[in-house]
């Protein structure tokens, strides 16, 4: 998963990358600055209780008929005007994109966040096709200069400290910047400012698409999604297919919802509502506007008990209030989705290629699913899929599977039971294995007197 | 006079039957006939955590024989965490039985959860003169809603309770993850043994032996210091009633 991203978080599996990022004390500075403020974010978010409920029903059916959506809000969008192009693998949405790109001779692409265009990884394909694609949100602009992929779908620096955001805007900049926040924001806007004017084509993501009206609804702080669907005179926006809701009237739930759960924020700086190109008479806004559907994987997941993980809104409140994911952050997960969503969409959306471990990467708190603006169970979720996906190291799961079975087989007998702990009493507690326990905590030994011994004598 | 069957969680049993019989005197103060039906195991999450269902079910199955075939008004459990198995997962787990699931899901009960919810016992006679700070265990709060029927029975006691920030934060145990993720499991413990420090607190109060395992487990590790002293409600409840402590 990591090709053409530098590997900020070493690691062969999830857990050796955890133990890495753990011991790292730049990413733990990182962590620690800023790990009060995303906790504040959801938090924060929790006064409109009422709202969740109403969200989740208005995602749910959305599900219901998600192909009866999309196909409505393709004639919607096409009566406006806009060109729309079903992509069933990322490798289509790339050819559908690069070839429009290429038939009309651009050079420059300037891209608003989206990890739709992550997890197709959008940026190297175009740069493979001799294009120059420029990030446009000042967090996901460090990280494409740095060479790394987002740690967080809101804030995708956060893993970076003030001083090496300065090192590598100043190396872009090829002149010295001072560690000033406002110095080098405004050294980034100077310079994207330029990006905006030059390029040939804006590529976005969307956060909402209403069937009814289709409009697209983008969400930004930093009015850069705002240029990129204006500036240039192609837009693409790709859009993974679970991202339409069947009505406009239901972006009144689902924005403030999506906002306050992402940044605490009752709305963003900027919102975005595109309804077709540039029409006769207008000043503003593209030539062409072109909306890819994606569906790599989503539509599989329809009638099984993953459907709910469609319903997702990509706010990134799980991650915020994941004691895992605030401990190692995003790049522990060597995935396009991190924190408990990513544990769950990753291995879906793979077929279970990627990321078979990330599930058993969780302490099962379940604060991830109290935060989940849209009620999805992400807790269970992770726990079934540990038994759910195939796992590659199959001669490590065929000897898991032996010592459970063994274990139940004794453990549903009262007799087993009784013999097993004896045996456990006998080693005094030295069972092999424990060394992942005892190198970090002490170890409790078995009661010389089981309770049930206890309680037998007292009570005849 | 209620009739109550212990669950008393294999943990319980076999590591901690000071906790167990602590759990029968906290339940036997409150005017609760205790039974213990002897031919009882384990609810079977471990095999749950570790992805194993199937070895789970067994269990599960074996669970449910034994209580459903127990005389009571209520089974109820020194756990959070082993009763949401039995509350939140069972009926599902348990699919081909799911009205003996339902039925065994519907009678059990933590134990603050009981005294508080179904008893309607706020003060069990115990007294206490320390101060204490509460661990909110992941399960019990989220799958049950537990947490204020702990601070009511401790406030009743007359012990002063100070929240520590993020109590309700999970401590990094997670069964099979505190061996699969030794030093993500070792971090949460130090941060939640930290802000259990900064409150002063005699003792951390908390609802599940396996969280307190691990808490206490690293604080002995990294040397206890000042940091308050991890201990079962019912351990805690126990030592204040009169002629104990």
């Amino acid at each position: 998963m990591s090709d053409g991203h530098a590997i900020a978080t070493p690691g062969d599996d999830f857990h050796e990358r955890t133990a890495h990022a753990v011991a790292n004390p730049v990413l733990q500075k990182a962590l620690h600055n800023l790990d009060r403020r995303l906790r504040t974010a959801s938090t924060s978010a929790a006064a409109h209780p009422d709202w969740k409920d109403r969200a989740a029903a208005i995602r749910r059916e959305t599900l219901l008929d998600l192909d009866g959506w999309l196909d409505r809000l393709e004639h919607s969008l096409t009566t406006r005007g806009v060109q729309v192009h079903r992509a069933s693998t990322p490798a289509d949405a790339r050819r559908v994109i690069v070839d429009l790109a290429r038939a009309r001779g651009a050079r420059t692409v300037v891209k608003s966040k989206s990890m739709a265009t992550e997890e197709i990884d959008l940026g190297n394909a175009l740069e493979a096709a001799g294009m120059t694609s420029v990030e446009t949100d000042l967090g996901e602009y460090i990280v494409q200069l740095a060479g790394e992929r987002p740690s967080h779908m809101i804030t995708p620096a956060i893993h970076k400290t003030l001083p090496q955001i300065r090192d590598i805007l100043a190396r872009e900049a090829g002149t010295d910047l001072a560690v000033d926040r406002e110095e080098l924001t405004r050294w980034a806007r100077g310079r994207l400012r330029g990006e905006f004017l030059r390029a040939d084509i804006g590529i976005t993501g969307v956060n909402f698409a209403a069937a009814d009206t289709g409009t697209l609804v983008l969400v930004t702080n930093e009015g850069n999604g705002r240029f990129c669907t204006t500036v240039p005179r192609v837009h693409i926006a790709v859009m993974p297919v679970e991202k339409v809701i069947p009505r406009l009237a239901d972006v009144g739930i689902m924005l403030p919802l999506l906002t306050s759960h992402a940044t605490g924020q009752a709305l963003s700086n900027y919102v975005t509502m595109i309804s077709g190109p540039r029409r006769e008479g207008e000043v503003d806004g593209p030539d062409e506007l072109h909306v890819v559907f994606l569906d790599n994987r989503r539509r599989t997941l329809l009638g099984t008990k993953y459907e709910e993980m469609l319903a997702c809104i990509r706010c990134g409140a799980c991650l915020n209030v994941c004691p895992v994911y605030r401990n190692v952050s995003g790049h522990a997960y060597d995935a396009v989705y991190s924190g408990p969503m990513g544990k769950v969409l990753t291995p879906l959306l793979s077929g279970g290629a990627e990321g078979a471990d990330l599930p058993y990467g969780s302490t099962l708190c379940h604060a991830c699913s109290d935060a989940c603006p849209v009620k999805i169970p992400l807790g269970d979720m992770i726990l079934s899929l540990r038994a759910d996906v195939p796992d590659a190291h199959t001669a490590l799961r065929r000897r898991r599977r032996v010592f459970w079975s063994v274990w139940a087989r004794a453990w549903s007998t009262p007799r087993g039971y009784r013999l097993t702990t004896a045996l456990g009493r006998v080693s005094r507690g030295r069972v092999p294995g424990l060394r992942a326990w005892t190198s970090s905590r002490e170890l409790p030994r078995p009661a010389r007197e089981p309770f049930r011994d206890r309680w037998a004598k007292e009570h005849g | 006079m209620p009739k109550v069957a212990l669950f008393v969680t294999c943990v319980a049993d076999q590591v901690f039957p000071d906790t167990a019989e602590a759990t029968v005197r906290v339940l036997e103060a409150a005017g609760v006939q205790v039974v213990f039906p002897a031919l009882q195991t384990c609810c079977g999450q471990p095999a749950l955590t570790a992805g194993e269902p199937e070895a789970a079910l067994r269990l599960a199955r074996h669970h449910l024989d034994v209580f459903d075939a127990t005389d009571c008004d209520a089974i109820v459990t020194p756990s959070g965490s082993c009763a949401a198995m039995v509350c939140h997962h069972y009926p599902e787990l348990v699919s081909d039985r799911h009205a003996d699931a339902r039925a065994v899901a519907a009678r059990t009960f933590e134990l603050t959860q009981y005294l508080v919810d179904v008893l309607g016992v706020d003060d069990i006679g115990a007294r206490l003169d320390t101060t204490v700070t509460v661990h909110d265990a992941c399960h019990g709060m989220r799958n049950l809603g537990l947490g204020h029927q702990m601070r009511t029975l401790l406030t009743a006691t007359g012990a002063t309770l100070v929240e520590m920030t993020e109590a309700d934060t999970c401590c990094g145990f997670g069964g099979v993850f505190s061996v699969g993720f030794p030093e993500v499991s070792a971090r949460l413990a130090d941060a939640k043994i930290g802000h259990a420090a900064t409150t002063s607190a005699e003792f951390m109060v908390s609802g599940d032996l396996a969280c307190l395992m691990h808490l206490d487990g690293r604080r002995r590790k990294v040397g206890p210091g000042s940091a308050p002293r991890p201990i079962h409600i019912a351990d805690l409840l126990a030592s204040g009633l009169s002629g104990r402590r």
